[in-house]
């Protein structure tokens, strides 16, 4: 270290690598992110080239032969309904992303402007949405949506109202996770600087606060992505989902409520199940990831 | 702990439970469904009566029910109702009340969640303290270590590959059911035994979906207390290595998960639940399957009611027993 401080730095001109390279030096680093992130690749592309390639009309019943195993005509097999298994997993894996996607964006922009108004705003503001957060907390949130998808005429059960009940019940994570971290934040030495040079209110949560969370919200975002596809997966299995749809959950219910095991049918159950192996495990090992970046206190004790 | 604490927890524990119930009972009536008349609708339709009877009947059945008054008389009602643990009437098995099924199925539930959660609990909390501690065998600690990995796996799926490979390949466990068909129940050993063998799948799910959890957030406390001072000391006081594992860092780790168990119980409990409606074991998770598939709404709202409540007071008892564990509350 010292000789390289203490030679000429003329000649040896050190260039910053690419921002593309130091990514790929951290996911050497983080491997746990890399594999997650590695997975998740993978899923898309097989998503989209699914999409591409198939019939999407295969995916919903009465359209191939029914019962079939594994084959090369079927590499994933055919259900009791006569769904192609392989088109049932493109299209359920995109109805899957897009509740993910929707349910997790939706939750984190809640949580994101609540937790500011209260960390900000504080005093009755910041009791009142810390109240109903902390009392909204422990009721078991996976039953009162069952209770929701429920009521809801089957008619009206689709993948966006779907979406819409997870999100409904899945902000209040987010909300006290952002609270907790403007309020530490606000303290800081720069915002107290910004405040006093006369930057509005709006100025200071955009151009100091924000940017300094985002690693936070990233990490909010895919904790969000992961408990919303875990609820409607949970939604699904219990046969609360839009049944006519291949999403994961249905075809697990469906393959269990004809009793699929007992008859020999193996791949019915297991194919839907490996799926979602996958995109739960690449959303928590992204998940373990991203809080690895955002505490470089666990970083360091590695 | 203070009298004024534990009368804020009582509090508390009043209001999440109130906040649940008002939701519960909220909630059906914004939605278009009618539970009486879409069941009438059906027994008219399998024949019985007239339509012009069906009507008659609902609004006698609307009647007896009190649901012709108004609403705010109602949502009192049902409140003291609430208070005592009167949930109506199931509409799928009429005359039973939701509360005679919820007794019926309870036992089975109780005892699969007891025995799943505290092996998860203590097996997890290990795996996780070794996977963290330095000085541990590497062998050890790469066995610990990969069970991390189970975190992304829902107890439901584990139970789909546990029914594939052990039940299905390898014809070792009964594939589901509550004992094997065919057999009457009774105070034999075999029936014991035969009764024993349809638990060991759910409970090898629940335990194997769930430990991953533990696993994970006790190695993160693990670390963060291998570099606390007391952890030093005893070092360099010459303490053996089991020692110090046992009495400073297991036991210190340990308080946090306590609490992180209390928080847990809501996604513990509904895996249970799911998990035996998977293996169509006789406890409330059946109980919640057949009443979504009959659209039997009372029995869904009393069982999403009663876990609720069940849920928020064990809550409220485990942070009452922290202070029995951890000496600085208690003296604080």
């Amino acid at each position: 270290m010292s000789i390289a401080a203490l030679s000429p730095p003329a000649e040896a001109r050190i260039e910053r690598p690419g921002s593309l390279v130091l990514v790929l030096r951290y996911l050497r680093r983080n491997k746990g992110l890399a594999l997650g992130v590695l997975i998740l690749l993978g899923l898309t592309a097989f998503t989209v080239i699914g999409l591409l390639t198939i019939n999407p009309k295969d995916a919903y019943p009465l359209s191939v032969a029914v019962k079939k195993p594994p084959s090369l005509k079927y590499p994933f097999g055919t259900d009791f309904f006569g769904r192609d298994l392989f088109s049932a997993m493109v299209v359920g894996m995109w109805q899957t992303a897009f509740i993910g996607f929707v349910a997790g964006g939706l939750g984190t922009l809640i949580g994101v402007v609540l937790g500011f108004i209260a960390a900000y705003f504080g005093r009755w503001t910041d009791a009142i949405i810390r109240t109903v957060c902390q009392i909204l907390t422990p009721i078991p949130v996976l039953l009162i949506q069952v209770v929701i998808a429920g009521s809801l005429d089957k008619r009206d059960v689709t993948i966006v109202t779907m979406a819409m009940i997870v999100v409904l019940l899945a902000w209040m994570g987010p909300t006290l996770v952002i609270r907790a971290q403007v309020l530490t934040m606000k303290e800081r030495q720069f915002v107290a600087v910004a405040k006093l040079s006369g930057v509005s209110d709006l100025g200071i949560i955009f151009k100091e606060i924000l940017p300094c969370l985002l690693p936070f919200i990233a990490a909010a975002f895919v904790a969000q992505v992961f408990s919303a596809v875990f609820a409607s997966f949970y939604l699904a299995v219990l046969g609360l989902g839009p049944l006519r749809e291949p999403l994961l959950g249905n075809i697990i219910w469906a393959a269990q409520s004809q009793g699929a095991f007992f008859n020999g049918w193996w791949w019915w159950p297991i194919i839907p199940s490996v799926a979602m192996i996958l995109i739960l495990g690449s959303l928590a090992l992204i998940n373990m990831g991203l809080d690895e970046l955002a505490n470089p206190r666990v970083r360091r004790t590695e | 702990m203070t009298l004024k604490l534990v009368i804020r927890r009582l509090l508390f524990l009043v209001l999440v439970v109130w906040a649940a119930s008002t939701i519960v009972f909220f909630i059906p009536r914004i939605s278009s469904r009618n539970a009486l008349r879409e069941r009438f609708g059906e027994l008219a339709r399998t024949g019985g009566f007239s339509p012009q009877d069906l009507e008659k009947i609902i609004a006698s059945m609307q009647q007896q029910f009190g649901l012709d008054q108004p609403l705010y008389h109602q949502y009192w009602t049902y409140l003291g109702n609430i208070l005592r643990m009167d949930f109506g009437y199931s509409l799928y098995r009429y005359p039973s009340t939701v509360a005679d099924l919820l007794a019926q199925s309870l036992p089975w539930t109780i005892g699969l969640l007891l025995v799943t959660t505290i092996l998860s609990f203590i097996i997890g909390n290990l795996l996780g303290a070794v996977a963290a501690w330095p000085r541990a065998p590497n062998w050890l600690r790469g066995f610990a270590t990969p069970f991390i990995l189970l975190t992304g796996v829902p107890p439901v799926i584990m139970g789909i590959l546990l029914l594939f490979f052990i039940g299905f390949r390898l014809k070792w466990l009964p594939l589901g059911g509550a004992y094997s068909v065919g057999v009457v129940p009774n105070f034999s050993f075999e029936f014991f035994l035969d009764l024993l063998q349809h638990q060991v799948l759910p409970a090898l799910a629940l335990i194997f979906g769930s430990v991953g959890g533990w696993v994970l957030s006790m190695r993160g406390m693990g670390v963060t207390i291998q570099g606390e001072d007391y952890v030093n000391f005893a070092e360099h006081k010459g303490l053996t290595g089991g020692r110090i594992f046992r009495d400073y860092y297991l036991r210190n780790a340990m308080l946090p998960q306590v609490t992180g168990l209390a928080l847990a119980l809501g996604t513990v409990v509904t895996s249970a639940i799911i998990v035996e409606g998977l293996f169509g074991l006789p406890g409330i998770g059946s109980m919640l399957n057949l009443a979504i598939r009959a659209n039997d709404f009372p029995t869904i709202y009393g069982i999403v009611l009663f876990i609720t409540i069940a849920v928020a007071v064990l809550m409220t008892a485990v942070e009452f027993l922290y202070p029995l564990l951890d000496p600085r509350v208690r003296h604080s």
